[in-house]
């Protein structure tokens, strides 16, 4: 089947001259306006593949629905109790996750060529990589309404207020933009996009799982609390739940910002220098 | 003034691949210039390179002038790529590829949507300006591709493989493209594995295999360096060409190959006044002819000539037409 009858209509020769022709040159975009044009494009692309929202999002979306029912009642003595607890930090699980569409992109648009024109074009170099990083933020920010929503009408009632989950949403996103910092290098690593989720998944799983997401450490063996106690994951979600609750959680909210700090503060310069390194 | 390029010994390697191992060249304004190889000759890692893509381990090139390493981007204002696999994204239009490429170079929104408008009407794209580039047929992908290297017209257009995989007709389109760039004055830099693309579009030709130059000049020096002419002959019958071919052999003393039929020969010939000798033996063996011509060698026999193995694939009308069509 073919695609191309379209372009039954010919090349024009005449209108082919006229727009061959050289015309003055604009003054290339600057820095921000490159970086702001290449985050439209993630827009768009959002427009086009809603689905890549809910590729990520659908695997806590479920966790929700499961672990609300069936062991919400076990776990806090009913699914309503325990979704007080558990959405906050499904939230930071969804985002965590959909942190490394920022890998399998840049890995896609490096394999399908269009890195190369984007590096050949006079602009300023690295817009590519914040262009798509700003795109992430519009993307995570999407996925962070869809899970809020369902945590709504499940009956999550934060008791924070708007306020509150503002924040506590704003805190997750500062930690997954540091997180997309390490996606970018796997992305240039790796060969294929696939592989790219294949790794993340290989450290995304017992990052969130080995956390205080779904249960209080509590009733854990002794060295499993040790790690918990350490994963940033666990700061995360006790950080958001309580901003959302309107709990005081100054030291988990400042030990997240140091760890988000302290991860870009490594991987952003890799990054960037690899991606200014030839390929 | 300047010439468009000027490469002096220009070398890459990828661990122990010398992708391209001392090239000098010089390439003209406002010519098409073909550079033929078959595959992994190292074509894509020296247009790469010139692209400022790629740093070269050794050797300088510069293009319109400026150095492709230290002066990387006064190069970028002035090139255009348009790389082996069609560098656009498969997720937006026809339109907003475009307009994205235009906004990046500079344009206003408004004028980023004119120039985009424009560039579909001339591209023969405009009924496909609001549908996914996944749902373009390979024909499509390439002229958008070549149209986003024209949101500004650049005074160099590198041109990788254009027609590789397109079908007879997507091909011919790309070709009338590629000529309309030339006559309004855009240098053209196009590697090919085709050597009938390289003789019907480029001005001069530089045909490179492992990395290296082994020939240089336009498609008529090439052709004449291998220093001989061919005499094709087309015969009424198949059956007699094992025959024929004896009787050549004999009268020629060379080898004589058969063409894409078997009723088809031809054999290189050193001196011109032989190719009597050979339809005398011909005749006198019986053998009828339905036609002969002598003409310069083809392209594909300068490569054998030069090289001493085929160019894959053999030409372009042989090669299977794919037009990548998507099914996702
Ligand atoms: N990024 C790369 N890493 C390793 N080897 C490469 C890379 N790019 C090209 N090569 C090798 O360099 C040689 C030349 O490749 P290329 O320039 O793509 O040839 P062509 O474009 O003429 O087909 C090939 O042997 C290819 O395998
Ligand atoms: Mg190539």
């Amino acid at each position: 089947m073919s695609t191309d009858t379209l372009s039954s209509t010919t090349v024009s020769p005449g209108k082919l001259h006229a727009v061959l022709s050289r015309t003055p040159r604009p003054a290339v975009a600057s820095g921000l306006a490159a970086t702001i044009t290449l985050g439209w494009r993630a827009l768009l692309k959002i427009k086009h593949v809603p689905f890549q929202l809910f590729d990520v999002t659908a695997f806590p979306l479920m966790m929700t629905l499961m672990f609300t029912f069936l062991f919400g009642g076990a776990l806090a003595g009913s699914p309503r109790e325990y979704i007080q607890f558990l959405l906050p930090g499904i939230l930071v699980q969804a985002i965590v996750f959909i942190t490394v569409y920022t890998g399998v992109g840049l890995n896609t648009d490096i394999t399908k060529g269009l890195y190369d024109r984007f590096r050949s074009l006079p602009i300023w170099q690295p817009a590519p990589i914040f262009g798509a990083l700003l795109g992430d933020v519009l993307r995570y920010g999407l996925a962070a309404l869809m899970v809020i929503t369902l945590g709504l009408i499940l009956g999550f009632r934060p008791e924070g207020g708007v306020p509150g989950v503002l924040l506590g949403t704003a805190l997750v996103l500062v930690f997954a933009f540091s997180l997309s910092w390490i996606w970018i290098i796997v992305g240039m690593l790796v060969k294929t996009p696939e592989s790219v989720m294949t790794t993340s998944f290989l450290f995304l799983f017992p990052l969130t799982f080995a956390s205080n997401i779904f249960v209080d450490p509590a009733t854990m063996p002794g060295w499993l609390q040790t790690v918990v106690s350490f994963n940033p994951v666990t700061h995360l979600a006790t950080a958001a739940r309580g901003l959302m609750h309107g709990q005081q959680v100054l030291a988990s909210i400042a030990w997240v910002l140091i760890a988000s700090a302290i991860v870009t503060a490594i991987f952003a310069p890799i990054a960037l220098r690899m991606y200014y390194k030839e390929r | 003034m300047t010439p468009a390029i000027e490469i002096t010994a220009l070398a890459k390697s990828f661990g122990a691949t010398r992708a391209v191992n001392g090239i000098d060249l010089t390439i003209a304004r406002g010519s098409v210039y073909g550079l033929l190889g078959p595959n992994g000759a190292g074509k894509t890692t020296t247009i790469r390179m010139l692209a400022t893509l790629l740093r070269p381990d050794a050797g300088t090139a510069r293009v319109l002038g400026h150095d492709i390493v230290r002066e990387a981007g006064a190069v970028r204002a002035k090139v255009s790529l348009t790389g082996q696999f069609a560098s656009i994204d498969e997720d937006l239009t026809g339109q907003e590829n475009l307009v994205l490429v235009g906004r990046l170079l500079g344009l206003s929104w408004r004028d980023a949507r004119v120039r985009a408008t424009e560039l579909l009407g001339a591209f023969a794209l405009t009924e496909a300006a609001t549908r996914q580039v996944r749902t373009f047929s390979g024909g499509m992908r390439r002229r958008l591709d070549i149209a986003a290297s024209f949101v500004v017209t650049p005074e160099v257009l590198f041109l990788d493989e254009p027609t590789t995989g397109l079908d007879p007709r997507s091909r011919n389109q790309v070709w009338d493209i590629v000529r309309a760039i030339a006559a309004e004055g855009t240098t053209v830099l196009l590697t090919t594995q085709y050597l009938e693309e390289a003789d019907r579009l480029a001005d001069r030709l530089a045909v490179i295999d492992h990395g290296r130059l082994i020939a240089e000049g336009t498609s008529r020096d090439l052709k004449s360096s291998v220093g001989a002419n061919t005499l094709h002959i087309q015969l009424v019958t198949t059956e007699d060409q094992s025959r024929a071919r004896e009787q050549l052999t004999r009268a020629l003393d060379a080898e004589v190959h058969s063409g894409a039929d078997t009723c088809s020969l031809s054999v290189t010939i050193a001196d011109v006044k032989r190719v009597a000798d050979a339809l005398a033996a011909l005749s006198a063996a019986g053998i009828d002819i339905a036609e002969f011509s002598l003409g310069q060698p083809s392209l594909d026999e300068v490569f054998f000539a030069l090289t001493g193995h085929p160019a894959q694939p053999t030409a372009s009308q042989d090669s299977p037409a794919v037009a990548q069509e998507t099914g996702t």
